[in-house]
């Protein structure tokens, strides 16, 4: 795959060092290429597609909710020495918000690439102890009654939310679905509306 | 092995006073009372895991903290925290 990159210094020594996990036996090139599509593949849309089918198939929201990691894979994301993931289902009065107040933790899986903000010292300060202020910046007000849970994300495990289905949605399906759920309605910032 | 609905409290420690250390126990609970959610699984140690030490594989729970008693500021609601069993003692 390198062929196809200019050389350079830092093409050069990926290529060897290719060659030497390869020669110790710790990772064949193959294995690399598949990290890299997994990689490249991973973006919301992953997370977003799980998202929609849990709102439709009870079961697959059962193993979602018991076993972010399975159902993930259940559905072609690749999760293979990743840390553990767990799903935290949002409710008529539980709202969720997940924060990495020690780092960036992230499902990169699921999620891709953490946004900007994620890994600011202000989101991460603020997140855990003033949610709901975080929540109004992002324009997110959630109805009288509605208390949030912050999961701080501070060790093996890695957390996105399954936010409550729009009441619009009725009869939509899977892709319909997947295309209305954006990565801050999986971080709890904001919540999925009916596009 | 803790129990869910177990009362503990995080450890007043600060290793970081002693040396050099990495620890995934957030300032803001130590000391705190909280409640057990669940028992998340059994990690290696990241304490000396991040050291290149043998690591030793310990219970790794979620922990549920009220809000409003870490900060007084703070509205109502609950705080979850990944916390590994050697900073959690049981609480009456």
């Amino acid at each position: 795959m390198t062929t196809e990159l200019p050389a350079t210094d830092s093409t050069a020594l990926f290529a060897a060092l290719r060659r030497v996990l390869a020669a110790k036996g710790i990772a064949s090139d193959a294995e690399i290429a598949e990290r890299v599509r997994a990689t490249d593949a991973a973006s919301p849309a992953q997370g977003a597609r799980m998202v929609a089918k849990a709102w439709r198939d009870p079961a697959y929201r059962t193993l979602m909710l018991r076993d972010g990691t399975a159902a993930a894979e259940a559905v072609g994301i690749p999760m293979r020495g990743l840390p553990p993931l767990g799903v935290l289902e949002d409710t008529a009065d539980t709202h969720h918000l997940v924060v990495c107040t020690l780092c960036s933790c992230y499902p990169r899986a699921v999620l891709g690439y953490p946004p900007f903000w994620f890994k600011s010292a202000a989101y991460r300060a603020r997140g855990v102890r003033d949610p709901a202020g975080v929540l109004r910046e992002f324009g997110t007000v959630l109805p009288a009654g509605v208390t949030i849970r912050v999961v701080d994300s501070t060790a093996d495990y890695r957390w996105m939310v399954l936010p409550l289905r729009p009441a619009e949605t009725e009869g939509w399906d899977e892709a319909r679905l997947a295309a209305i759920v954006r990565e801050g309605d999986m971080i709890g910032v904001t919540v999925p509306h009916a596009a | 092995m803790l129990v869910p609905g177990a009362a503990v409290r995080v450890r007043d420690d600060w290793p970081e006073a002693r040396g050099p250390c990495h620890i995934r126990t957030p300032h803001y609970v130590r000391g705190q009372a909280g409640r057990v959610v669940r028992h998340l699984g059994d990690f290696r140690n990241p304490e000396d895991l991040a050291f290149a030490r043998p690591a030793a594989i310990l219970p790794l729970y979620h922990v549920a903290f009220d809000r409003a008693a870490l900060w007084p500021d703070a509205p109502p609601g609950e705080v979850l925290v990944e916390i590994f069993g050697p900073w959690l003692e049981a609480s009456a």
